[in-house]
């Protein structure tokens, strides 16, 4: 049951209404939390449409989000775009490197796709310690701009980082799932499910699949950005391996064809770190437990989720998407 | 009666591909069973095999129960079955293939002799040991499939559609081989066929199949000269 | 006298990452599973390695030790996860992805466990033969009795695997049920015992791999990870159902990531590998020696 356009963007604008009294009545660690679960939000949904719909691993869109990142970064450093400039420059650099990437590896089957992507996660952030105009091991500041004046004086800058990446998130979130509903969605799955079927009937699988790399790169690119506008500081050690591999955690566990799951797979990893924190205080905060219990606990639920609930745990609410049964 | 079916009952998918089965083939008979396309006759024998759990029902040899093992356990009772489709591994060299057939026997030397057995059976497969089996034409790949499964020395045998896509020559030779083997060994022979005429032909009893329900089984000489079976499943 | 003594470094690491690429290709042709725990499974070996050098002080205990310890991590992750985990899941998005989430869980769960018992910080790892490099006449090469060690640690190996694979009924039941499953089972393989008999070996090997790499980089739960990345890579590179290949990719690795080292510089090293690994990718996307299968096997 597809939802129409409309209902589907008044009920994002209730999400957004209600996100906006929460964020006044927090305190600005959780609003600074919100803000990393929607860019987080953004990243899985980029996941989701890549792997859960057009059937193809990524390991590496942490790099992807790289690209997006410093393309916005250098954007504002060296040519002071605006804010908004910068991240739309993000999205296009991330969505044209994937849109390169997507075309070499059309071709690649499973395994050959994770190594690929593996290597481009390990080897892509490096680039940026070669290079001088990248900044180097320091990184490049980023700074997106102050709130706007008639927010008041008062406005925190870490509201307005949630504002800018909630916003970016439901809007995303509205472009993703219609573009999942679209022909594209379906022939992504008719190419997932049953390949040969897809082909032959005309489906063009090399353009579909290198289209759902390139629009999946471009979401991670602006993830990437958001991630870096929320640092204030791009660097190569902002996008390691772990990155990669959370992001493709959050969407298994979001239900890997579930779009409405993102904000559950999100929260997950957000929350385990401060989850984990506080069982690790309790047992009596040894430091070697307390570093490695995150770590722990998200992957252990990674495999009870793959184990038991492998399409993700059952939201079921008014946000979930039936996926259409092709046998 | 040594291979015994009791109203069998397997699904495939969300079909019900056999229903409430029942028969029964003495040891040292070769038995066809036949049916149309679809009637459940592979279903039947990939159960029989362990490839497949059947919903209900019983089946014996030699009253051990048949259901609820697996291949590899069938195979040490002597169980052996030839599926349709691929039937050989192509990757493997003839010799290698024959090997297999032989891996988890104790007695090495009774294998060695299985085999020589079986070149002299099959004298092709012979010429082509140090060849990869997929350069073997459709005929030989049969005779390395029947081959591999004689050196286990099975007590059963169970063929599916064996002479699909090979010329009448080459199935002559074949069931002439084994027809040998079973005067020889006394060994029982379970073989699915779509030609109906040619399975009933050659074999004692015939257990014909129809949307996976018995229709009739007996003396393949009675089947053959039935007149309504005549019509709706003997093609004529 | 430089190009030679890169090169040699070259095979020397390049020798490690065969070893890690063969305990991939060996799951991947066996189980057709990627298996990322491969790093987890090692680093807790080496781990077990170190408790007994810090106890014996003797390496060449730690190696066997390592290697049993391997073989058994590497037969029950078969055994509790991959197994449950073909059980359940035959069909549906999840498929390809299944696996490879399971064993990344895996890694991350064995690297967790590993910190939580031994801490992050290093540990060093004493060489059991001189880390000097040999000398000549007044040149000193970086090349070392252990460089030679760990090259012939590898050929061994290699040859072992070889063996095995191609002359043993065991290497027989190995490979038919990689390549046929189904009528592997009906010639009478166990083919599930067989397929963790094969996670055994390449526990085993990761282990070896990882107790090989420790003395130069020091032991920490995240030391292997970078092993694991090349040895895929390596993997990859080889075309994954290749053992040949593994070991091909690996020397090719080594000795381009050397080379790329010591002429250009150290950050190019690792987007170099990249760019080299999408290039054979692009002429040959089953990887040198794949074999270009019709179906997904």
């Amino acid at each position: 049951m597809r939802k129409s356009r409309i209902k589907l963007a008044l009920e994002l604008i209730a999400i957004a209404i209600a996100l906006f009294f929460l964020g006044n009545s927090v305190s600005d660690f959780r609003v600074y939390e919100g803000a990393t679960v929607a860019l987080y939000v953004i990243a899985i949904c980029s996941i989701i449409l890549l792997t859960g719909y057009s059937g193809q691993i990524s390991l590496g869109h942490g790099a992807l989000m790289a690209v997006g990142a410093y393309a916005a970064v250098l954007a504002r450093y060296y040519w002071h775009t605006s804010g908004l400039l910068s991240l739309i420059i993000a999205v296009l650099a991330a969505a044209l490197f994937g849109l390169f990437l997507g075309w070499a590896a059309a071709r690649l089957r499973g395994p050959y796709l994770a190594g690929t992507t593996l290597a481009l996660a390990v080897g892509l952030p490096s680039l940026a310690n070669q290079f001088h105009f990248l900044g180097g091991e320091q990184g490049l500041n980023f700074d997106i701009g102050a709130p706007p004046k008639f927010l008041g004086s008062n406005f925190s800058t870490t509201k307005w980082y949630f504002w800018i990446c909630s916003l970016a998130a439901l809007i995303i979130f509205w472009l993703v799932y219609n573009l999942l509903h679209s022909r594209f969605g379906r022939q992504w799955q008719a190419m997932r499910s049953a390949p040969v079927s897809a082909a032959i009937s005309g489906i063009n699988i090399a353009r579909s699949k290198v289209l759902a790399f390139t629009i999946s790169s471009g979401v991670a690119g602006l993830a990437g950005a958001l991630l870096v506008m929320t640092l204030n500081l791009v660097t190569p050690s902002a996008f390691p391996l772990s990155l990669s591999f959370a992001i493709v955690t959050g969407a298994v566990l979001a239900g890997i064809t579930r779009l409405g799951g993102a904000v559950v797979g999100a929260l997950i990893i957000v929350a385990i770190p401060d989850i984990a924190d506080q069982i690790a205080t309790k047992a009596g905060d040894v430091e070697r437990v307390s570093a490695n219990l995150p770590g722990f606990i998200t992957s252990l639920l990674l495999i009870l989720t793959i184990l038991f609930a492998p399409n993700g745990a059952n939201i079921g609410k008014f946000m979930s998407l039936r996926k259409k049964k092709t046998s | 009666m040594t291979l015994q079916v009791t109203n069998l009952s397997i699904n495939h998918d969300a079909i019900e591909a056999v229903q409430d089965l029942t028969f029964s083939i003495n040891e040292g008979e070769l038995a066809a069973v036949i049916g149309a396309n679809g009637a459940g006759k592979t279903t039947l024998l990939r159960a029989l095999s362990g490839l497949k759990n059947p919903k209900s029902g019983s089946a014996t040899w030699r009253d051990n129960s048949m259901i609820g093992k697996r291949p590899e356990d069938l195979v040490r009772m002597g169980i052996l079955h030839v599926s349709d489709g691929k039937t050989v591994i192509p990757e493997l060299t003839v010799k290698e293939n024959l090997a297999l057939g032989g891996l988890w026997r104790k007695d090495k030397t009774d294998v060695a002799k299985a085999t020589t057995e079986v070149l002299e059976l099959f004298p092709k497969l012979g010429q082509r040991l140090a060849q990869r089996a997929d350069t073997l034409s459709g005929g030989e790949r049969q005779m390395l499939a029947i081959g591999r499964c004689l050196v286990a020395r099975p007590e059963l045998l169970m063929l599916d559609e064996p002479s699909l896509g090979l010329a009448p020559i080459i199935i002559e030779q074949i069931f002439t081989a084994l027809n040998d083997l079973r005067k020889r060994t006394g060994l029982t022979v379970l073989l699915v066929e779509q030609n109906a005429m040619s399975a009933l032909e050659i074999a004692d009893k015939g257990i014909i199949i129809n949307l996976g329900k018995l229709v009739a089984q007996g003396a393949a000489r009675d089947l053959i000269n039935d007149p309504t079976l005549q019509a709706a499943y003997l093609g004529y | 006298m430089r190009l030679l003594s890169t090169f040699l470094i070259g095979v020397s690491s390049g020798s490690i990452y065969s070893l890690m690429a063969l305990a991939l290709v060996l799951v991947w042709r066996s189980t057709r599973v990627v298996n990322f725990a491969q790093a987890g499974q090692a680093i807790a070996s080496t781990y077990l390695g170190y408790l007994v050098i810090t106890h014996t002080n003797n390496y060449w205990l730690a190696l066997p030790v390592a290697m049993v310890a391997g073989a058994v991590i590497g037969a029950l992750a078969d055994i509790a996860l991959i197994r449950p985990l073909n059980r359940r899941i035959k069909s549906g998005p999840v498929l390809e992805i299944a696996p490879v989430i399971a064993t990344l869980g895996l890694l991350g769960l064995i690297r967790s466990l590993v910190g939580m018992i031994w801490g992050g910080d290093l540990k060093q790892y004493r060489a059991p033969v001189s880390i000097n490099g040999f000398t000549f006449g007044h040149t000193t090469i970086p090349f070392s009795r252990f460089n030679l060690l760990i090259v012939f640690t590898a050929i061994v190996v290699m040859v072992i695997f070889a063996f095995v694979f191609q002359r043993t009924g065991l290497g027989l039941a190995l490979r038919a049920a990689a390549f046929q499953p189904e009528i592997a089972r009906l010639a009478g393989v166990r083919v599930d015992l067989v397929r963790t008999i094969g996670w055994a070996i390449a526990g085993a090997t990761g282990a070896i791999a990882g107790v090989l790499v420790t003395p130069s980089t020091s032991l920490s739960p995240n030391s292997l990870d970078l092993l694991l990345v090349l040895g895929f890579v390596s993997a990859v590179i080889g075309g994954l159902e290749s053992l040949i290949g593994a070991v091909i990719g690996g020397l090719i690795l080594g000795i381009g990531l050397a080379l790329i080292l010591e002429y250009v510089s150290t950050s190019l090293a690792f987007p170099a590998a990249f760019v080299v690994l999408i290039l054979i990718l692009i002429v040959k996307p089953a990887g040198l020696f794949g074999m270009k299968r019709g179906r997904d096997a």
